[in-house]
């Protein structure tokens, strides 16, 4: 790490990253080279039309995937060549997901939902139980918890699914148009709810969206094009 | 972590209790029928054996004729009272030796007739065929020794002849030798092979030669070895005796035969014990049958978790976590379908038992033997679908649908 000191070390480093899929004549470049540095406590909104790489870019980011080539550097390490299941370990004591169609487990209750994350990390039950309502908490949703996914509405289950992100304290959260299956104002509510996130816990996000309104809370938005950073700006702070 | 999985895999399955039951039915089925087939075998097994043992235990059966089987020559040369004198003064080891003769004769009290196998033989005979009497008396020595015109029958007879009516002291016709009824014989029941052994009518067996038979003949000699003696050890000194006194040269096979009844019993049961096995067999069949239902179902089911399995994986679940998650979840299943098994087939065994007439015996070998048998199916047949879904693509699985 070369961070200059005053200024906040670097979370997260891509260099020349590409991602190509495919072997041959049909091969198909969806990422052709991104360089990227996001620092702990930012907040970045990742747009772009669909097929412009932005979702291949967070499933890198999310240790899902591998580049194919170039370096992605988390936390000082690099993670871009792990094994898989040495990815999930990163996942798992790293990072938090939150998902477009929130992915919540039908059959289980709120708190059970939340709690899912700390089972993988070995928490007891009874710890499990208290963090999880902490993280209820946090989301607005201490009443709900023995509720199941399909009793609660649409920007209900999003903020569970933020609790489940958040419960395990992750160096960085990761959101994949979280907003999508929202109407405007619930979209609004969770934009609010993970502004509060980075600005009262700085909690780095990286968010997909491509709907203008939400990445304005963002403090950076980061644009593809065709595989490429076609910009990179600070926002003005909308929110 | 085990615990956990354990836990989500009950949950899972309380989720969905009607499928469940499906699924594991197969299993229910096939473990029942094993259970089933194994206890009423074993019942058969133990009925066989004390069927034997009620024919008296340690019995030797010696008969003229060479061989068992039928077919036997026409110069077969019965035994004398002496041969069974000379076997008694002889042959060391033996508790009880008896000599039987028997013709089928027509039994006749009042209006009723029965026929039935006239026996002479002397007091011997009970010691040997492990029997004993009901009411009366045994033969005396003088009615033994003067031929004298009474007989002990068997319940059957009694029930023919008699019906509620006291036996003991009554006059009845054997043939054409009317005799007075001085004892009754205790129910022994079918024997082994299907004989009703209280069909029988016992006389002195002077009385049955001189006035049933005409002759001086005796059909078979039975002997009852000591408890501890070796029955190989008695059939050879008799079979060295007989020879001898039948003046067999070395040369010659022997003229009679001695039959021990414990080959006899052996036989019987490995009969049983083979069918049962091959019953058995053919019900674990259908316990492969039921693994292949939790395959099935439990392939279903990683399709339709396909998104949970991504969000798990995202959220950092191992491969082998997820493995070990389904896996157990087949087993528990197919633990839940063995224990259904093994109580839906002791209840079967149970009412079967009575219906076909052999005794419950409950087999605790059988009972863990299905129970860790189905646990296996659920690991086997679990395996496959588990790994599937371990195997899965984290991306791929977040955007099934």
């Amino acid at each position: 790490m070369t961070a200059p000191a005053g200024n906040p070390p670097a979370l997260i480093r891509l260099q020349g990253v590409t991602k190509i899929y495919g072997q041959g004549q049909a091969a198909m470049a969806a990422l052709r080279g991104i360089d990227l540095r996001i620092d702990e406590g930012d907040f970045v909104a990742v747009m772009g039309p669909s097929g412009s790489g932005k979702s291949t870019c967070l499933n890198i980011l999310g240790c899902l995937d591998t580049p194919t080539d170039g370096t992605y550097n988390f936390k000082g390490i690099e993670v871009g060549r792990l094994l898989r299941d040495q990815r999930a370990r990163v996942r798992r004591f790293f990072l938090g997901f939150v998902f477009q169609g929130y992915n919540l487990l039908s059959r289980t209750t709120a708190l059970e939902n939340v709690e899912l994350p700390l089972v993988y990390r070995g928490y007891s039950g009874k710890e499990r139980r208290a963090r999880a309502r902490r993280a209820l908490e946090t989301v607005g949703l201490k009443e709900w918890e023995s509720h199941k996914p399909s009793e609660l509405s649409g920007g209900q289950q999003q903020r569970v699914a933020i609790a489940r992100a958040i419960v395990t304290e992750p160096s960085l959260l990761l959101a994949d148009e979280p907003t999508g299956n929202l109407d405007s104002a619930r979209g609004r509510d969770i934009m609010d709810l993970l502004t509060s996130l980075n600005r009262d816990q700085g909690i780095t996000i990286i968010m997909v969206t491509h709907e203008p309104d939400m990445a304005v809370y963002a403090r950076r938005v980061v644009q593809f094009s065709d595989g490429l950073v076609a910009s990179d700006k600070e926002n003005g702070g909308a929110a | 972590m085990l615990w956990n999985m354990i836990q989500i895999a009950l949950r899972e399955i309380g989720h969905n209790l009607m499928r469940s039951f499906l699924t594991i039915l197969g299993i229910v089925i096939g473990v029942a029928a094993v259970i089933t087939m194994v206890t009423l075998g074993s019942g058969a097994t133990a009925q066989v054996t004390q069927q034997i043992a009620s024919l008296g235990s340690n019995l030797l059966i010696v008969s003229p004729g060479r061989g068992r089987g039928p077919g036997q020559s026409s110069a077969v040369t019965p035994f004398k009272m002496a041969d069974v004198k000379a076997i008694e003064r002889d042959i060391s080891s033996l508790s009880a030796v008896a000599p039987v003769s028997t013709q089928t004769v027509m039994a006749i009290f009042g209006n009723e007739n029965w026929s039935t196998s006239a026996t002479g033989t002397d007091n011997q005979y009970l010691k040997v065929r492990n029997w004993s009497l009901k009411t009366g008396r045994l033969f005396t020595d003088g009615e033994l020794r003067a031929g004298s015109a009474v007989c002990i029958l068997g319940e059957t007879v009694r029930q023919r002849l008699f019906g509620g009516q006291e036996a003991v002291g009554g006059k009845v016709r054997l043939g054409k030798l009317a005799c007075e009824v001085v004892g009754l014989l205790e129910a022994k029941g079918q024997s082994s092979m299907g004989q009703d052994q209280d069909d029988i009518a016992l006389l002195p067996l002077r009385t049955f030669q001189r006035r049933v038979a005409g002759n001086q003949d005796i059909r078979l000699i039975q002997v009852s070895v000591r408890d501890g003696a070796s029955t190989e050890k008695v059939q050879r000194d008799i079979e060295r005796l007989l020879r001898e006194r039948r003046h067999i040269s070395a040369s010659e096979d022997d003229d009679f035969h001695v039959m021990d009844m414990k080959e006899i019993a052996n036989m019987l049961t490995g009969t049983t014990q083979v069918l049962t096995g091959l019953l058995g067999a053919v019900a674990a069949v259908s316990l492969l049958v039921g693994g292949i239902g939790i395959m099935n179902i439990m392939l279903v089911s990683v399709t339709e978790r396909t998104q949970e399995i991504g969000t798990r994986l995202a959220i950092g679940a191992l491969e082998r976590e997820v493995l070990i998650q389904f896996l157990s979840e087949a087993v528990v299943l197919s633990l839940f379908g063995g224990i259904f098994g093994i109580v839906l087939g002791l209840v079967a065994s149970l009412a079967l038992a009575g219906v076909v007439q052999v005794p419950f015996v409950f087999n605790a070998g059988i009972v863990i033997i299905a129970f860790v048998f189905s646990a296996a199916v659920g690991v086997i047949f679990g395996y496959l679908p588990a790994r599937r879904a371990a195997r899965l693509d984290p991306i791929e699985a977040l955007r099934h649908e």
